[in-house]
C-alpha cells in the first residue's frame, strides 16, 4: 500500500472517486509513513484514531456522491493552527499542553472540504526560525541529503514539519504559514511547492499569532497543481478576521496549464547579491529561460528598496510579536511557573516558557517601541515598508505580470551550522522572501533544480496583488520544465 | 479669565489658581462588547460573559462592533465636537492579569471624536465653557476578586472587553465647584443621548483629574493625577484637599512631583500611587488586526439628525416658548427622566399655553419637593404625568384653588386615582356661587361689626376677613371672589 502515498493529490482525488482505492486505504498508507518517518521529528502530535473516523467519513461522503473537493485527503497541519480538541502549542513549552476549543478558519474549511486529519507538524517556535531548530520539540530532519553524506540538514523554517512530511510522503499536503519566507523558504529547501498567498487572501482567525501585519497561511505541497487545489479551500473571507478581504475565491486548479505567453516577468536587479553562489545564478538564468520558451517576455526591473526590507522586517515584525505574545503570561492557559507575586509569576512562566529565540525578538520588539525609539525605528521601518510597496507598484504599472527570483540565497544547511554565534546568519536565509511580506503581495517558491551537492533549489514568483492564478500558470510552467524531486529514502 | 466665574485660594503667601482637567471613562451602552460578541450585562456570574477573543486566547481576533462606534459619534456630536471620519486602534501595551492580551486597544494618536465643548452652569446662574480635547475608544479591563482565596487573587473578566469612551477635557477648569458641574453636566448629556447609564456607583463612570496650582493667570504648575474617582461629591473633595497639599508644598519653597495619586474618601486626602519614574512606557502603535476605523459624512449626519433634543437646547426651549424662568428651566433640563415627566405633563395639559409655567412649578415644588423628602427619583414618583396635568388642568380652569390641589395633590400620592374624580368625589370643587359666597361674607361682616369698622384705616385687616370666609367655606370659596365681595361691602 505504500505507493499510494507516492502520488500526487490530484491523482489521489481520481483514484478516490474512480474508487481505486479509499481514504481510508490511502489515510493508513499515510499514517504507516509517517510511523516510519519519526526520526525525521516532522510530526509533533499524530492523530491516528481521528485520522481514521474522518476517513470512513470521506468514505461514506464520497459513497453518497457528496464529496468535498478536497474529501479523503490527508494532510498535515502545521502547529501554528488551532485545531479543536487536539493539542495545539506553536511548538512552544509556554502552550505546553493547550487544548483549543476552537478550529482555525483555514482548517475549518479544509475539513469542510473533506479533507483528513493525519496530525499536528512541527515548526520553528511561535513561526520564529528558518531551520525549525528553534521548535521546543527539537529539529525536523529534512528528508533530503547531501550526496555521499550522512548528515542530517534542516528542511528550512519556520514551517519545516510541513516541509519536511510532504517531501518525505507522509501527508498529501500540508498548512503552513507565512511571516517573511516561512512558507517559500522550507519548500525550496525540500524541493515542495509553498505559495504565501497575498495578505488578506486566507483568515488568520484561529492562528496562533507571530507578526498580525506579516503573517499569511499558505499551503505546501507536492506539485503547483496540488498547492492550487489546497489553496482554493483555504482561501476566503472570514468576517472574524477584519483584515481578510471579501473577494471571490477563484477555482485556481483552472490556471494550470493556462498559456503564459505574452506575459511580461521582471528580474529585478537588486536581488543580484554580491558573492551570490553561481549555481543560484544559473538557476535563475535556466528559469527565464524556460519562462521565456514558454512565451513570456523577460525584463530587467529595479526594486530599489529591497536592501532596507530585512533590516525593516526585523524591526516590525518582532515589534508585533512583542505584544502578540504578551498573552502568554501563566494567568489563562499553558504552562505557569509560580512565584511569590504576579510579576514572579509572569517572569518564572515566560523565562521558563520561551525559548531564546523568543525571547531574543520580544526583547528586540519592546526596544523598538519604547518611548524615544518608537520613531527612529517602528516609523521608520513602516516607512521603509511603504516604499518598498511602492517599488513593487511601480513594476506592476509598468506592465510586468510577475517577477521572478531566487527563492533561497543557498540550499539547506546542516543542523546547528547557522546562527549559533550571530542570528544575523540565520536572518539572512529570507532576504529573498521578506520583500513580499512586507508588500504584502503573493509569492510562489516552485522546485527547479539541484546545486552541486544533490540538494534542491527553488525559485521565487511575485505576483500582482490577488493574482495568485498568475503564479499558478507561471509555476507550473517551470515545474514542467524542471521536473519534480524526490530525496532517496533513508528514515 | 475673569475670577468672578471660579474660586481662588488663600495661601500664607498670596492667592493661588487651580488648573483643573479630567479624563472621564464613560462606560458605552451597547448589547456587546467593543470587539467581542460577549454580554455587556453588568453582574452575572464572574466569568459568565467571556468569549475567547476577551480572554485572549491563542489566534483570537478582534472585530469592532459598529454599535460601539455609533454611541462615540453620537456623544461627539452631543459635545459638538469634530468627528474624524478616520481614527486608528492602537495596543497600549501593559502586564496586568486584568487585561488578558497583555495590551488595551485603545486610540492614541488619531482619535474616534476632536475637540469639542461642554457649558456648565453655576450657582447664581454663571456658565462657563469647558473644551473637550477629545474622546475615544476603548477596552475595559477585567476585574481582580482578592477575597476569594488566602494566597491567590482570582480575575473575572465580565467587564473585561466593554466599551468605554474616554472623554477627556481641556484643562480649561478653575475649582471645584466648575469640576462637579463639569462632571454633572457631561453625565446628563451621555444620560440624554443613551450612550453611557452615568451610573458611578456602578462604576460605569470613572474621573481621572489632573490638578495643578499657579498664581492667577501665571505659568502653568506641575499637575497631579487622581485616578479613578467614583462620586461627584468625592470629586469636589479631592480636588480641594490635593490643591490645599500642592499650595503648602509651594509655599514651605518645595517643588511638585508629577504623580498618580489616589483619594481615600474615609481620611479625605490624597495619597501617593505611583511617581512618573514609575509610570509605564505603554509602548503605543497601531493594532495591526485592525484596519483603520473609516465611515463617510453620510453616516454622521444619518446619526445627528436623529440625536435627541440635548439640555442646552431643551432649556432654551422651555425659557422661549413656555416663559419659564432659566433656573426652572435649568432644574427641569438636568435630568432627563425630569425633563421627560415635565414635558409628558405638558402633552397631557387641556391648556398648555396658559398652564405651561404653572405645570413647572408645581413639577419643581410639589413634586421634586416631595420626592426629595423621601429620597425618591422622578422614576419613582407615586404621582404620574397623566395625574399631575389633571391637577393643574383643575387649578387653571378654576375648578379648584392652589390650596385644595395641594391636599389633592397629597390624595394622590398616597391613594393614586383620577383626580378630577376624586375632585367630584370628595366634594372639593371650589364655590364660584357669588350668592353662595355672599351669604358667608354677609354673616361674617354681621358677626364683626368693630373689625368692619376698622378696615377702612387698615385696609391690611381684610385679609383676615378673606381667611375667616375662606375658613368658613372649607376652603372651597372661589379667593378672588371672596376679595372683590369683601372689598365691595365693606366700602375699601
Amino acid at each position: 500500500m505504500t505507493d499510494l502515498t507516492s502520488l500526487t493529490l490530484a491523482a489521489a482525488r481520481k483514484g478516490l472517486a474512480d474508487k481505486t482505492f479509499t481514504s481510508l486505504e490511502l489515510t493508513d498508507a499515510h499514517l504507516s509513513a509517517i510511523e516510519a518517518a519519526r526520526v525525521l521529528n516532522a510530526f509533533v502530535m499524530e492523530t491516528p484514531d481521528q485520522a481514521r473516523s474522518m476517513a470512513r467519513e470521506a468514505d461514506a461522503r464520497i459513497a453518497r456522491g457528496d464529496a468535498g473537493p478536497l474529501a479523503g485527503i490527508p494532510l498535515g497541519i502545521k502547529d501554528l493552527f488551532a485545531t479543536k480538541g487536539v493539542r495545539t502549542t506553536a511548538c512552544s513549552k509556554i502552550l505546553d499542553n493547550f487544548v483549543p476549543t476552537y478550529e482555525s478558519t483555514v482548517t475549518s474549511q479544509l475539513w469542510r472540504d473533506g479533507a483528513v486529519l493525519l496530525g499536528k507538524l512541527n515548526n520553528d517556535e511561535f513561526a520564529m526560525g528558518s531551520s525549525n531548530e528553534t521548535s521546543c520539540f527539537g529539529p525536523v530532519g529534512n528528508p533530503w541529503r547531501r550526496d555521499g553524506s550522512n548528515a542530517t540538514l534542516v528542511p528550512g523554517g519556520s514551517s519545516g514539519g510541513s516541509a519536511s512530511a510532504v517531501a518525505a510522503l507522509l501527508c498529501m499536503g500540508a498548512t503552513a504559514t507565512d511571516t517573511g519566507g516561512s512558507i517559500r523558504q522550507p519548500a525550496a529547501f525540500t524541493a515542495t511547492v509553498g505559495i504565501k498567498p497575498t495578505y488578506g487572501r486566507c483568515s488568520r482567525w484561529g492562528i496562533v499569532a507571530f507578526a498580525s501585519s506579516l503573517d499569511q497561511a499558505g499551503p505546501i505541497a507536492r506539485s503547483v497543481r496540488d498547492a492550487a487545489m489546497l489553496l482554493r479551500s483555504m482561501a476566503g473571507h472570514d468576517p472574524k478576521d477584519t483584515t481578510s478581504v471579501d473577494i471571490p475565491v477563484p477555482d485556481y486548479e483552472a490556471a494550470i496549464g493556462k498559456s503564459v505567453k505574452g506575459m511580461k516577468i521582471g528580474i529585478p536587479r537588486e536581488y543580484r547579491l554580491d558573492g551570490m553562489p553561481a549555481e543560484i545564478e544559473k538557476l535563475w538564468s535556466a528559469g527565464a529561460d524556460w519562462l521565456r520558451s514558454a512565451g513570456a517576455e523577460l525584463v530587467e526591473v529595479s526594486l530599489p528598496h529591497t536592501k532596507y526590507a530585512l533590516p525593516a522586517y526585523y524591526i516590525v515584525a518582532p515589534a508585533e510579536a512583542s505584544s502578540n505574545l504578551a498573552r502568554y503570561d501563566g494567568v489563562r492557559y499553558g504552562l505557569r511557573e509560580q512565584g511569590r507575586n504576579i510579576i514572579e509569576l509572569y517572569e518564572n512562566t515566560r523565562a521558563e516558557g520561551f525559548g531564546a529565540e523568543v525571547k531574543r525578538r520580544v526583547m528586540i520588539g519592546t526596544y523598538v517601541l519604547s518611548a524615544g525609539y518608537y520613531d527612529a525605528y517602528y516609523l521608520r521601518a513602516q516607512k521603509v515598508r511603504t516604499l518598498i510597496k511602492k517599488d513593487f507598484e511601480d513594476c506592476f504599472t509598468k506592465g510586468v505580470d510577475a517577477i521572478l527570483t531566487p527563492a533561497t540565497p543557498s540550499a539547506a544547511f546542516g543542523i546547528g551550522e547557522k546562527g549559533g554565534a550571530d542570528p544575523v546568519e540565520m536572518y539572512l536565509n529570507d532576504i529573498f522572501t521578506v520583500t513580499v511580506n512586507m508588500a504584502g503581495l503573493p509569492g510562489i517558491a516552485v522546485p527547479a533544480g539541484k546545486d552541486a551537492q544533490g540538494l534542491p533549489l527553488g525559485l521565487q514568483l511575485i505576483g500582482r496583488p490577488f493574482d495568485e492564478e498568475t503564479l499558478f500558470s507561471l509555476g507550473e510552467v517551470i515545474e514542467q520544465a524542471a521536473g519534480r524531486f524526490r530525496p532517496a529514502r533513508w528514515w | 479669565m475673569s475670577t468672578a466665574t471660579h474660586k481662588l485660594l488663600k495661601g500664607a503667601t498670596g492667592d493661588w489658581e487651580m488648573v483643573i482637567g479630567m479624563e472621564i471613562h464613560a462606560q458605552v451602552i451597547s448589547n456587546s462588547k467593543l470587539f467581542s460578541g460577549a454580554s455587556t450585562t453588568f453582574g452575572g456570574e464572574p466569568n459568565s460573559h467571556v468569549s475567547l477573543v476577551d480572554a485572549a486566547m491563542p489566534g483570537m481576533l478582534p472585530v469592532i462592533n459598529e454599535e460601539c462606534v455609533r454611541q462615540a459619534v453620537r456623544t461627539g456630536l452631543g459635545l459638538n465636537a469634530k468627528i474624524n471620519l478616520r481614527s486608528v486602534f492602537d495596543r497600549k501595551n501593559y502586564f496586568y492579569p486584568d487585561s488578558p492580551q497583555g495590551y488595551q486597544i485603545s486610540q492614541y494618536k488619531s482619535p474616534v471624536v476632536g475637540e469639542g465643548e461642554v457649558l456648565i452652569e453655576l450657582d447664581g446662574g454663571r456658565s462657563v465653557t469647558i473644551g473637550i480635547e477629545r474622546l475615544h475608544l476603548e477596552q475595559d479591563a477585567g476585574k481582580l476578586l482578592h477575597d476569594q482565596s488566602p494566597s491567590m487573587s482570582f480575575v473575572d473578566l465580565n467587564r473585561c472587553g466593554v466599551a468605554l469612551m474616554e472623554i477627556v477635557s481641556k484643562p480649561d477648569i478653575r475649582d471645584a465647584e466648575q469640576a462637579k458641574a463639569y462632571v454633572t453636566k457631561l453625565r446628563s448629556i451621555l444620560r440624554y443621548l443613551g450612550t453611557c447609564d452615568g451610573d458611578m456607583e456602578k462604576g460605569s463612570l470613572r474621573a481621572d483629574v489632573n490638578v495643578s496650582v499657579r498664581r492667577p493667570g501665571g505659568p502653568l504648575g506641575t499637575r497631579c493625577e487622581i485616578k479613578n474617582m467614583n462620586s461627584i461629591n468625592f470629586i469636589g473633595q479631592a480636588i480641594e484637599y490635593e490643591a490645599r497639599r500642592q499650595i503648602e508644598i509651594l509655599e514651605d519653597g518645595g517643588a511638585i512631583e508629577q504623580e498618580t495619586r489616589l483619594y481615600d474618601p474615609n481620611k479625605g486626602e490624597t495619597r501617593s500611587m505611583r511617581s512618573k519614574e514609575e509610570a509605564h512606557d505603554y509602548r503605543y502603535f497601531p493594532d495591526p488586526d485592525l484596519l483603520p476605523l473609516e465611515f463617510s459624512q453620510e453616516f454622521v449626519d444619518d446619526l445627528k439628525a436623529k440625536l435627541p433634543e440635548l439640555p442646552d437646547k431643551k432649556k432654551m426651549r422651555f425659557v422661549a416658548d413656555f416663559g419659564l424662568s432659566a433656573y426652572d428651566a435649568s432644574v427641569l433640563v438636568a435630568e432627563r427622566e425630569s425633563a421627560v415627566f415635565y414635558e409628558t405633563v405638558l402633552d397631557k395639559l387641556a391648556n398648555r399655553a396658559r398652564d405651561a409655567k404653572m405645570a413647572a412649578n408645581w413639577v419643581i415644588n410639589e413634586l421634586f419637593g416631595r420626592l426629595n423628602k423621601e429620597g425618591r427619583d422622578i422614576t419613582g414618583s407615586p404621582v404620574n404625568a397623566e395625574q399631575l396635568a389633571a391637577i393643574i388642568d383643575l387649578i387653571g380652569e378654576g375648578t379648584i384653588s392652589g390650596k385644595i390641589a395641594k391636599d389633592l395633590f397629597e390624595i394622590v400620592w398616597q391613594e393614586g386615582g383620577d383626580p378630577r374624580a376624586l375632585v367630584e368625589s370628595r366634594g372639593m370643587k371650589q364655590v364660584t356661587d357669588l350668592s353662595a359666597i355672599e351669604k358667608v361674607v354677609d354673616d361674617i361682616i354681621a358677626a364683626n361689626p368693630d373689625k368692619a369698622a376698622q378696615v377702612k384705616d387698615k385696609p391690611q385687616s381684610l385679609g383676615w376677613f378673606v381667611g375667616q370666609v375662606m375658613k368658613a367655606s372649607g376652603g372651597k370659596a372661589n379667593p378672588q371672589s371672596v376679595n372683590d365681595l369683601l372689598k365691595s361691602k365693606l366700602g375699601v
